[in-house]
């Protein structure tokens, strides 16, 4: 853990061990996760990125406690995950918000959850809209917003509960490039405002760089980790990063980590010789220094 | 300078009715700009004005065939010579409008729809979310539900008779029987459909099993609840009519049936006119009151 890492709150720490997920079938059980251990120190930003079908949001699932792990431990702060809660908030890629509920509906259903009575989950509700620049929409039903407004809201429900960790799963996979950059800014000021921690499922190697402290790489199936790589760009971070020499570094680097990975998703036979000089262990090392 | 600049503002304020008309877009453009209020809701709702006139022109079609069928009292396999004339139904409702024995056959039907329709919905739609929660219960009531569902609520009527003490209550009894099973059962597609994200999302913001019922599983089955209410509504009229007339001794069912019996022709039409009323009226009732409870739908 870093000094700067150490001085914010202390709470939000998620520690995945030895971690391994299978499913059974009738030709037996199939891993689909193995031998995964993570972490996410207090107030940092971690991103985990992979192909398609890596294993990479059953992870997430299991550290929201919506999967039981076939071995290993999931704990936050020391404690053991047993089930979802609202100490972990989730934001998922299809929204999901209620379309039963107005904007400030969706935002007070955690408070609402925690037995807040209405007299102050108003305030607070209207506080975090404002804060994402919601509140002229906070009597609308979700089915009239954008993608991206949907999002925003996604995301100010699940820190409307100030939980210890956010979860989001490829929350803006389905939103167009502008809205997308627009949106990673949004969360990353959210972010530093709130001191949270977060981890972050996404298959855009840009947006896991520009967010992120630290970035793991997710092999194909069973999805194991391959890499884990620090992003040494400081904070608060502009969008002209993007064409920095160690952004583009860092871009090349898990670039090729992970197109190798879509191949072996995709099925392509790769002979292990013409792998072997690509799968060098990060851990630990920043990719820059690597390359 | 001027006049372009409203042209910019009315082209800006109507572009939907510009894009969706069959006139070609040009047309509007060279229109004086200040077109009257009634001119604009003319050219909004000209969609609805349009189904408005040909379902008025569709009706009068309709009226005036009858009419000439007869009165001419055409006989070509189909007999037309005993069916009332719309003039001679028309009568015949300017006669029963003031006879209070007709206006309680109505009103009988009408509590026996109410008391039917409404103990289904109350009994059908909370056993349906329940159903649709706890797989045991489903296990257990759905083979029961469909050994009964297929069996027409006519079919009903001596084992009816044969249950209830009354004939009100069993006419009630079939009614209930006819409406029970389109809710049961689309309130259980309602709760199969329910976005298993949402039951996600509700979890990770601190919601336990009740709330979850209550929040999510409830507000995201009424779609399907309410087109359940709708079917239902239909099938207990269907159900009733068919119980008034084998077994009643009141009710609009009844008062068509015994129109037949008395050779009182016109009041036969009469009855079936009046069954299409109140049927297409308590559906309305239950549409609009879906959308009063669900506001979030579209329109």
């Amino acid at each position: 853990m870093t000094t700067a890492t150490a001085a914010r709150a202390s709470q939000g720490f998620v520690e995945v061990k030895d971690f391994a997920l299978s499913y059974d079938t009738l030709d037996g059980a199939v891993e689909a996760v193995t031998g995964v251990s993570i972490r996410v120190d207090p107030g940092e930003f971690v991103s985990i990125i992979g192909p398609s079908g890596c294993g990479k949001s059953t992870l997430l699932n299991a550290v929201a406690g919506f999967l039981k792990p076939t071995r290993g431990t999931v704990t936050v702060d020391g404690e053991p995950v047993e089930g979802p809660s609202a100490d972990r908030g989730m934001v998922f890629q299809q929204y999901s918000l209620f379309p039963w509920k107005t904007v400030r509906g969706n935002v007070e259903f955690g408070l609402k959850m925690k037995g807040k009575d209405r007299s102050s989950r108003e305030p607070a509700a209207r506080t975090l809209l404002g804060l994402a620049g919601l509140l002229p929409f906070e009597n609308h039903y979700p089915e009239r917003l954008s993608g991206g407004m949907k999002q925003r809201v996604g995301i100010v429900r699940a820190l409307a509960t100030g939980p210890k960790v956010l979860l989001l799963d490829e929350p803006f996979g389905a939103l167009d490039a502008q809205t997308r950059v627009i949106m990673q800014q949004i969360l990353t000021n959210m972010w530093q405002r709130l001191k949270i921690s977060v981890l972050f499922v996404t298959h855009d190697i840009d947006e896991a760089i520009f967010l992120s402290d630290r970035v793991y790489c997710m092999t194909a199936r069973p999805g194991t980790i391959k890499a884990e790589i620090m992003v040494p760009l400081e904070r608060p971070r502009e969008q002209a990063m993007m064409m920095s020499t160690e952004f583009l570094a860092l871009r090349r680097g898990l670039m090729s980590l992970i197109r190798e990975e879509s191949l072996k998703a995709m099925g392509g036979e790769i002979g292990d010789g013409a792998l072997e000089g690509l799968s060098i262990d990060l851990h630990g090392q920043t990719l820059a220094d690597v390359i | 300078m001027e006049p372009a600049l409203k042209l910019v503002h009315y082209s800006v304020a109507q572009p939907a009715p510009d894009a969706s008309s069959d006139a070609p877009p040009a047309k509007p453009m060279p229109a004086p700009p200040d077109r009257s209020k009634l001119a604009r809701w003319v050219a909004l709702n000209r969609g609805r004005l349009r189904a408005l006139l040909v379902g008025a022109l569709s009706l009068t079609l309709f009226l005036l065939a009858w009419h000439l069928l007869t009165v001419n009292r055409v006989s070509l396999h189909v007999r037309f010579v005993n069916v009332p004339s719309p003039a001679l139904v028309l009568a015949s409702l300017t006669k029963v409008g003031q006879d209070a024995k007709f206006l309680s056959h109505v009103y009988l039907s009408c509590r026996r729809i109410f008391i039917g329709f409404a103990l289904a919905a109350v009994v059908a739609v909370p056993l349906g979310l329940i159903m649709g929660r706890f797989r045991l219960v489903r296990e257990i009531v759905f083979p029961v539900s469909e050994v009964l569902r297929p069996i027409p609520a006519i079919a009903w009527v001596p084992m009816s008779i044969m249950l209830w003490p009354t004939n009100e209550e069993s006419i009630i009894f079939i009614t209930f029987l006819g409406s029970f099973f389109p809710i049961l059962l689309n309130t259980l597609h309602g709760m199969s459909m329910v976005d298993p994200v949402l039951v996600r999302a509700a979890q990770c913001l601190g919601a336990r099993e009740a709330a979850i019922f209550r929040e999510v599983y409830f507000p995201s089955s009424l779609p399907h609840i309410f087109t359940g209410l709708t079917v239902g509504m239909g099938v207990a009229w269907v159900s009733l009519i068919a119980a008034e007339m084998i077994s009643g001794q009141y009710g609009i069912g009844y008062f068509t049936w015994e129109a037949y019996s008395l050779v009182q022709y016109p009041d036969i039409a009469l009855g079936m006119i009046c069954i299409g009323v109140l049927g297409l009226g308590s559906s309305a009732a239950i549409r609009g009151l879906g959308r009063m409870v669900m506001p979030w739908g579209r329109k």
